[in-house]
């Protein structure tokens, strides 16, 4: 993880960036939804950072914190600099859409079809945005810290099973 | 006296005129069904399939042999790991973790220790021996895991003796990790801090021993099948990938190395002592499934000289961090002491109380980069826990590779992308 | 002596058949899937079993073997597999995650296979050793033996009530009105 990128950051997108830190070394910014597809483009061609893995993407739920209720997370990494970030965007619980980012890392296409299932965060511009792991006739996303951990939805049981 | 070729004879009013083939000159473009009325079949590979990997569906729409369009559809083993670690502590989780890459369980383990200890920030109090003993039984698991690997693409390809010969090493292997660990596939051996207990006495020369074993069979294995036409004519120019298509789309591990990028996280971002062995990374230059076999086989033996280089360097010590707050106390301490019953207690009802942040960890699995992503909130229990799966971005391109390739092409691409079903669905 | 002991024999003589040629299917999931590698393998060889050939077909096969956690999204796909396979067939539970759920419960976890199939022997362990995996394969070709898996129990049921169907269909009722 590198400071360099967190100073180009706030050098290029002084408002975007709502803040910066560096925990246990790892550098994370916190970017505003609307300029989140603008910053992840920077970082992917800018020559300094030129972060073009992206390792995951995933959500948390912040359920009963202040603010935005989800947060995307985006790890990134530079191949060929070895140097990396992590990018977070806070999302809100009534509209939680956001821009895919498909088209800087394709790899991030089942990442994000995984974030919708487990989540429920949809990615405008995604091409193919279902559910990833759970099945379409399963109702709500299971991630979220108001789904029961053990409500189970089954397809099919025997004859007298519960 | 060879009669002259007769012009084709239409079947059908209307139906366009059948080419006449000389039989033994057909080739794999003669499998396209042009002359012929056809049309796209859908058809459902899985997700129970005899493929020995796991639960994959496949919907592929074939022309005659040639694969159109393949949808992956996965879920079928998706067993929770994410919510099931938001409801238990960090020391029970170790054992959901041995079932992510269960192949490999501990480079899992240690994977996830190393990222609790980087929330906990105890990454240098760890002892010596403790991260030795890690690498040592790390690159067991990892040998394990590309033995069961090329074993069991080989006996999809039809070389079965390879299957038994890796299945006997790997059996060899299973009892060595028995002996230490306590089980022979899911081991759970690693812990917060270290591990749980320490080598047993006369295993270090039981598991030289027994390398120079493997390494014979590895060799053997290698001889008999890698130069192998058939083998070559089915693995190699099967799904390639080049450099920037490879991290664009996020692999990582064997298959990243078989596209030509040097990245292993053992070198680049080395942890426990990898900086301290000498090995070598294997490159190669296509992307296909030939390189990724063969990548596999010489990190089998790459891994072998990391162990024993580890057993050299190795001296007595302790192998678990002497913190009442972090790893169990000594039985005796338990029973005799009052901090020692009290720190049992607090360590196992609320479990290891990590301070609140994010991290995110990484090592080098078995697949490639496994990365753990722990959001804390000060408890016993991780608010969030994500892992990174390695093979889940490699068998995201499992359907571009075999797009345009045909039905048999499955075979190499789904053994060689090593699909863990409990690691990609977590 | 009569036919009633010709036919017993023979019904135990084909069940001694049955026990010693089993057709597994194996339908593996997860983790167990590595101990059934191995006992398949050449130290834990089950061929001396007789068990050896998996037939990659339900249709071929007449011993289930759910190895592995099934889970909810799996439930219909295993109920499937086990209607197209025919009688008599067995199921074996491989694995604490297909007898209970194991350690997951969750949403997605089925309690175990046999909320969706019934099962004739079950085999704990995570994964078990090979060594208890034919311990239980021993157990159920006892079970064959003595004619009591599931769907030999079911059979001799359904036969019992034919019988009983087609003796009642032949008792020649006095006309009413007579």
């Amino acid at each position: 993880m590198s400071q360099k990128i967190l100073d180009r950051l706030l050098e290029k997108f002084p408002d975007a960036v709502l803040s910066t830190s560096n925990f246990r070394g790892d550098e994370v910014a916190i970017v505003k939804r609307e300029r989140a597809l603008d910053v992840l483009r920077f970082l992917k061609d800018d020559a300094e950072c030129l972060l073009d893995m992206a390792r995951t993407v995933t959500a948390i739920d912040w359920l009963g914190r202040d603010g935005d209720r989800f947060e995307m997370v985006y790890q990134l990494y530079s191949i060929t600099r070895k140097h990396g970030v992590r990018i977070k965007v806070p999302v809100p619980e009534d509209d939680p859409t956001i821009d895919t980012c498909t088209t800087l890392w394709p790899g991030m296409n089942w990442a994000e079809r995984e974030a919708w299932d487990m989540y429920g965060i949809k990615f405008r511009g995604h091409p193919d945005l279902r559910r990833m792991f759970m099945y379409e006739e399963f109702v709500g996303h299971p991630l979220r810290k108001d789904y029961p951990k053990e409500k189970r939805q089954p397809l099919i049981r025997r004859e007298g099973m519960v | 006296m060879q009669e002259p070729s007769k012009p084709p004879v239409p079947v059908l009013p209307g139906v366009p005129a059948q080419r006449t083939v000389v039989l033994g000159q057909r080739g794999a473009q003669d499998l396209d069904s042009d002359g012929l009325p056809t049309e796209p079949m859908k058809i459902n590979m899985g997700p129970s399939h005899p493929a020995m990997h796991g639960t994959v569906r496949m919907v592929i729409t074939v022309d005659g042999e040639r694969i159109r369009d393949a949808d992956i559809q996965l879920g079928y083993m998706h067993r929770c790991f994410e919510k099931e670690s938001e409801y238990a502590t960090y020391t029970q989780i170790f054992p959901y973790t041995d079932r992510l890459n269960y192949v490999s369980p501990l480079c899992n383990n240690v994977g996830f220790a190393l990222a609790v200890e980087k929330a906990l920030d105890i990454t240098r109090k760890i002892p010596e021996r403790a991260q030795y003993i890690r690498m040592i039984v790390s690159e067991l698991s990892r040998i394990t895991d590309h033995l069961t690997c090329l074993g069991a693409s080989s006996m999809e390809l039809g070389a079965f003796t390879i299957f038994l010969w890796m299945l006997k090493a790997r059996e060899w292997l299973f009892t060595d990790l028995e002996e230490v660990t306590g089980a022979r596939l899911t081991h759970s051996y690693v812990r917060v801090g270290g591990v749980v207990a320490d080598l047993p006495t006369g295993w270090i020369e039981k598991v030289r021993d027994r390398l120079t074993r493997v390494e014979a069979v590895i060799d053997e294995c290698d001889q008999t099948i890698s130069g192998l036409r058939i083998f070559r004519d089915r693995m190699e120019n099967v799904g390639p990938f080049t450099r920037e298509q490879a991290i664009a789309w996020g692999w990582t591990g064997p298959a990243l190395r078989s596209a030509g990028v040097d990245y292993d996280v053992r070198k680049d971002a080395p942890y426990l002592f990898y900086d301290r062995m000498e090995f070598d990374v294997p490159v190669g230059d296509r992307g296909d499934c030939y390189d990724r076999f063969m990548v596999r086989m010489i990190e089998m033996r790459q891994s072998i000289k990391i162990v024993r280089q580890c057993f050299d360097q190795m001296k007595p010590g302790d192998v678990i961090v002497d913190d009442g707050r972090i790893a169990l106390p000594p039985k005796n301490e338990v029973y005799n002491s009052i901090e020692g019953m009290i720190n049992h207690f607090k360590i196992i009802m609320d479990g290891i109380r990590v301070p609140p942040g994010e991290t995110y960890s990484y090592s080098e699995g078995g697949n490639g980069e496994l990365g753990f992503f722990i959001v804390a909130d000060g408890s016993g229990r991780p608010y969030k826990l994500h892992c990174r799966a390695p093979c889940f971005y490699v068998l995201q391109t499992a359907g571009a590779q075999i797009k345009n390739a045909l039905i048999s092409d499955i075979v190499p691409v789904f053994g060689m992308a090593n699909y863990i079903a409990g690691e990609c669905e977590r | 002596m009569g036919l009633e002991f010709t036919t017993t024999k023979m019904a135990d003589a084909i069940a001694w058949a049955r026990k010693f040629s089993l057709f597994t299917y194996p339908f593996v999931t997860a983790c167990c899937g590595m101990e059934y590698m191995s006992t398949a393998g050449p130290k834990y060889d089950v061929a001396r079993f007789g068990a050896e050939f998996p037939r990659f077909s339900p249709r071929q096969a007449d011993l289930l073997f759910i190895v592995g956690t099934i889970t909810e999204k799996m439930g219909p796909v295993l109920s499937r597999i086990y209607q197209q396979m025919a009688e008599p067939k067995w199921v074996v539970a491989f694995g604490v995650c297909a007898c209970t759920g194991g350690f997951y419960q969750n949403y997605n976890t089925m309690p175990g296979a046999d909320q969706v199939v019934p099962v004739d022997v079950y085999i704990p362990g995570c994964p078990p050793r090979p060594e208890q995996v034919l311990d239980g394969l021993i157990m159920l070709q006892e079970r064959i033996q003595k004619h009591e898996g599931h769907s030999q129990v079911r059979y001799r049921e359904e036969q019992a009530l034919a019988n009983k169907q087609e003796a009642l269909a032949q008792i020649r009722l006095p006309a009413a009105g007579k």
